[in-house]
């Protein structure tokens, strides 16, 4: 990793790596667990910021994750 | 006040719980089976005289003055080595054993310096005090004949002195050294009259042996032969108070004995329950930061960094700072302040920080240096077991049979409990240890490791679960355990997991680089030894996986039933002295204290009742992504207490660019720190001798910390975070910091029990304290687990993004050395720079040879962060393909090397992995230079600079 990654792109990093560790987990909804955990421990700024970056294509999120900040997105906006 | 008591029964206590009796001097005694007629004689308060004798070390017998008659046995015996027996009378004081210690100190004195009254032990000196009780009155020999009052003074140690013309040799500075501290530096040398204590070879003395000056010996001499340096400078202490050290996670009880408000000197205290009257060279000795030249005592200001300090009132000072966060608030938003809480300071500090920002500030951006070390134990242990801390007390170690070390170097980073560690091995325990470098304890005197897996760095979770799948697929699982505590589908996921191919030893030993029979020889001695107890540190934390692997460390202890009871358990060692602490007093963004999280409403409105605030009920930004909002442009301000963020956060040139992007930073600290180049205000600290509160250790003990001296600075901690929350509008009235700790009780289950009064009465507690358990839980999850059942998490090796390559061909992995605490602000200010005045960079032969590398050279270390230079130490310790630095000198800054690569659930930085390259370098690098140069000019202070 270079001095300084871009704020998106570390994002989807550190969104990814939650991902790999609930997708092999074969109790409960993985999704769900990525979901709980952004939810839980990423500050508002950071939700919207990978939200944003969802809504413009989401590039570099892993499958499950995209669905994770998609269902994510969703719940909060009806909240 | 006087000094603080203490008795010494002259031999160990029995652990027996079977009773005898005996009869001492007409009075019937009952004491456990084992124990010596002397230790028996002082539980009745009949003092045998003695000299080689003290309870810290088992008997020896050679002064033969603490001789007794028993009726019906010939002979004197030795009180000391003779234990007691049932019904036999001992007689300590008749007429021959008068007569014949007479003689023994007549003897002793015939050879000794007749210098009391000059003497730095006058007054504290047993051979002076058995002279007195055998009343001694007269030396028939003389003083003429040959002896050994000449004989040179050893200085050589920067703390303590060894004047052998004092000695008696009774051995006690021997025996200390091997069985309380356990490194055989000292022996004797010669025979007869030639006899002398000596460290380690001919031409060593005290600095260039083996010592590692832990005390022990000083602390066992019983005249004035090994003395502290202080004690002989100032003189005899008048009065001792008992507190707990400040340094390493292990919260050794101390006294600090005083003259007036000067300290003399450290003296561990017999009866703190994590030392049990031991210390390290840290704790005993590297104190005298708190007096250097270099601590700043009066509050500054500047406009910007470029500016000279100026000196200010504290009225001033705490001003600006309540003006500057309000008006980044006003300008930027709530979330654009926040704070980070310092392990370094106590508990009650640690919550009135959280306390101002989440009710003062009214966000959640508070965050620890936790997060940076050991923020995926607290997090993984929740997981798995329910609760966020380690599952023991130190005594457990007496009691394991196999001890399994991953990613721990307790010899250097936690030597108090290494040496009761070592002292549980030598008496037999098996070892392992899981270490990518060859620490002390896998070879060292008397301690060998049965097996150490020297796995690649990053590979910590693929090998407990190679692990794991040895004991589940060769049938070795505590079926008993797991199928009365532990989640049963949980268990059958997990066991399915890691008895797939790509889990297997053979599979897993190719990557980690370890021998797929020393995994498995391993995982079957954990699991069939007896109890198996794992203790690990930073080296399994600091990873992109350390919460996948603190949870497959919690999956092996349950599958082998290792978990409930003394002996065994899950023991993480914390780096700093209130790592614990801090994380239990709701210092992370997402949970208010007890580990309760800030989304929970019930929880959140008892906390806004008492504190009369509305809190946000969303999670605040954790320290890395306070740096990456700061130059996102939306983090503008910030309050950090004790704590060095440029120094010991990774990635320095990202946390350099962070700081320049704020406003305003405000940094509260003994020393001009290195974050404080980048600060705008400055608030001058107090150490822990000036100030009243407590600290939790790694084993969950909550020790006092109790006021010594005045604060040097004029405010502890705790008062200037009650200025900044009074000057931000938000008024925190304490009187006292027992009055925090009595809110913290009210508002947290765990420690609902825990007041000053029941600290000053038991002296120590380990939380949960409250009515289910008034004096604490040593233990943990005996019964069940706290969150019900145990949950087995599947554990996935998923390797780090840092990778090697052509460029960066080496792995770095960092970590830190016995003289040095943490970035070194305190111990680079004291002697301690004697065992290291620099970091360096630990080679292989192999690595350094094909690079044109040799033994002391400069070289040039870079890795895709940024680069560095120091000096190359060939060694062996490390494998091939690995390099290793520790990180307590900023003008190295191994930060500058690291990566902001982070763990998966907590963003704790990955330190322990860099890819890196090598080259040879004529000396500190053109970073280095600038780096040094900012920091010279930031450092500025105004009045001094006219004063010159």
């Amino acid at each position: 990793m270079s001095g300084h990654m871009a704020f998106d792109d570390k994002l989807v990093m550190m969104a990814n790596q939650i991902g790999k560790f609930f997708t092999p987990q074969r109790q409960g909804d993985p999704v769900a667990g990525i979901a709980t955990h952004i939810r839980k421990f990423w500050d508002p700024r950071m939700r919207a910021a990978i939200y944003a970056h969802l809504d413009q294509g989401g590039a570099g999120l892993d499958e499950p994750v995209r669905q994770a900040v998609a269902r994510l997105k969703q719940a909060e906006a009806h909240h | 006040m006087s000094l603080v008591p203490e008795t010494d029964y002259g031999t160990p206590a029995s652990k027996s719980t079977d009773l005898v009796t005996l009869t001492i001097d007409g009075q019937k005694v009952t004491v456990p089976a084992g124990t010596s007629i002397m230790r028996a004689a002082m539980d009745t308060g009949i003092q045998v005289p003695k000299l080689c004798a003290t309870d810290s070390v088992d008997s020896f017998g050679s002064c033969r003055l603490c001789l007794v008659e028993i009726a019906g046995r010939n002979g004197t015996p030795a009180s000391c080595t003779t234990p007691v027996a049932p019904g036999i009378v001992v007689s300590t004081q008749t007429e021959r054993l008068k007569q014949i210690r007479k003689g023994v100190m007549e003897l002793y004195i015939s050879d000794h310096p007749l210098d009391c009254l000059t003497c730095a032990a006058n007054g504290d000196c047993e051979l002076q005090d058995m002279a007195g009780a055998v009343g001694l009155r007269d030396v028939r020999y003389g003083y003429e004949g040959e002896n050994h009052t000449k004989q040179a003074k050893d200085e050589s140690n920067p703390y303590f002195t060894f004047d052998a013309s004092k000695c008696i040799v009774c051995s006690r500075c021997v025996r200390a050294c091997e069985e309380v501290q356990g490194t055989f530096a000292l022996t004797i040398q010669g025979r007869g009259f030639d006899s002398k204590v000596s460290p380690g070879a001919m031409e060593d003395n005290f600095l260039s042996s083996e010592c590692v000056s832990c005390g022990a010996c000083v602390q066992a001499c019983p005249t004035a032969t090994l003395s502290e340096k202080s004690l002989i400078e100032i003189g005899q202490p008048e009065h001792s108070v008992v507190t707990t050290c400040a340094y390493c996670g292990v919260g050794c009880s101390f006294k600090a004995e005083m003259r007036g408000e000067e300290l003399v000197r450290m003296v561990p205290y017999k009866d703190g329950k994590a030392n049990r009257g031991h210390s390290c060279v840290k704790g005993r000795f590297a104190w005298g930061y708190a007096n250097h030249k270099e601590r700043i005592l009066n509050p500054m200001i500047r406009e910007s960094i470029e500016q000279p300090w100026r000196e200010v009132s504290w009225e001033e000072a705490i001003g600006r700072v309540a003006s500057e966060f309000k008006r980044l608030q006003e300008k930027h938003g709530r979330l654009a302040v926040g704070g980070i809480t310092s392990s370094r300071c106590t508990n009650e500090e640690t919550y009135l920080v959280q306390k101002l920002i989440r009710g003062g500030f009214g966000n959640n951006n508070v965050d620890t240096c936790a997060r940076v070390c050991h923020s995926p134990t607290g997090f993984g242990l929740s997981q798995a077991f329910g609760t966020s801390a380690g599952t023991q007390d130190f005594d457990s170690v007496e009691k394991a049979d196999v001890i399994l070390v991953i990613g721990a170097n307790p010899t250097d980073a936690h030597p108090v409990f290494a040496s009761r560690m070592k002292k549980r091995l030598r008496a037999g325990a098996k070892l392992i240890v899981i270490d990518p470098r060859r620490t002390d304890l896998v070879r060292m005197p008397h301690i060998e490791a049965d097996f150490h897996l020297p796995l690649r760095p990053g590979t910590n979770a693929a090998i407990m679960n190679a692990l794991a799948h040895t004991i589940v697929t060769e049938g070795l699982v505590n079926e008993k355990f797991v199928r009365e505590f532990c989640d049963r589908d949980a268990f059958e996921y997990w066991a399915a997991f890691v008895s797939e191919p790509q889990n297997s030893p053979e599979t897993v030993g190719l990557m980690a680089g370890v021998a797929p029979e020393d995994i498995r020889g391993a995982a079957r001695l954990y699991a069939t030894g007896g109890n198996g107890a794992i203790y690990y540190g930073l080296g399994v934390t600091e990873h992109s996986q350390g919460t996948t692997t603190v949870m497959a460390i919690a999956n092996l202890a349950m599958v082998t039933g290792n978990l409930g009871r003394e002996g065994v358990g899950v023991n993480p060692l914390r780096g700093q002295n209130n790592v614990q602490g801090a994380c239990d007093m709701g210092s992370f963004p997402h949970e208010l204290t007890g580990y309760r999280h800030i989304s929970d409403d019930t929880t959140r409105t008892m906390f806004e009742k008492l504190w009369g605030r509305p809190l946000d009920s969303e999670p605040g930004l954790r320290i890395p992504n306070m740096f990456d909002a700061a130059l996102e442009g939306t983090f503008k301000g910030i309050y950090v207490q004790g704590e060095d963020i440029l120094q010991s956060d990774p990635n320095t040139s990202h946390v350099v660019a962070a700081l320049k992007a704020m406003e305003c930073v405000v940094v509260q600290d003994l020393f001009l720190n290195e974050t404080a180049n980048y600060a705008h205000v400055f608030l001058p600290g107090s150490t822990f001798l000036e100030k009243d509160g407590t600290f939790t250790n790694a084993e969950r003990r909550i020790n006092r910390v109790r006021k010594v001296m005045t604060p040097k600075n004029g405010l502890a901690d705790w008062e200037i975070t009650m200025a900044i929350a009074k000057a931000m509008g938000f008024e925190m009235p304490y009187k006292h910091p027992s009055e925090i700790m009595d809110e913290i009780a009210l508002l947290t289950p765990t420690f609902t029990g825990v007041s000053y009064d029941l600290l000053d009465k038991v002296g120590s507690v380990q939380w949960p304290c409250n009515e289910k358990a008034p004096l604490g839980t040593p233990t943990m999850h005996i019964g069940g687990f706290v969150r019900g059942k145990g949950n087995f998490l599947i554990t996935e090796y998923v390797p780090t993004e840092e990778r090697t390559g052509p460029r960066f061909p080496l792995l770095l992995t960092t970590g830190r050395i016995l003289s040095q605490y943490n970035v070194g602000a305190q111990t680079r200010r004291t002697d301690n720079v004697v065992w290291h005045d620099q970091d360096v960079l630990e080679i292989h032969p192999h690595d350094a040879e094909v690079r044109g590398v040799r033994d002391g050279d400069w070289v040039k270390l870079d890795s895709r962060a940024g680069g560095t230079s120091l000096r190359a130490k060939i060694t062996d310790r490390v494998a091939p393909g690995v390099v290793y630095t520790t990180f307590h000198h900023p003008d190295t800054q191994a930060n500058v090397i690291t990566t902001d690569f982070s763990d998966w659930a907590t963003n704790c930085p990955e330190y322990k992995v860099t890819a890196v390259q090598i080259t040879p370098s004529n000396g500190p690098g053109e970073w280095q230079k600038e780096y040094n140069a900012q920091a010279e000019h930031s450092r500025r202070i105004a009045a001094k600079i006219a004063a010159e």
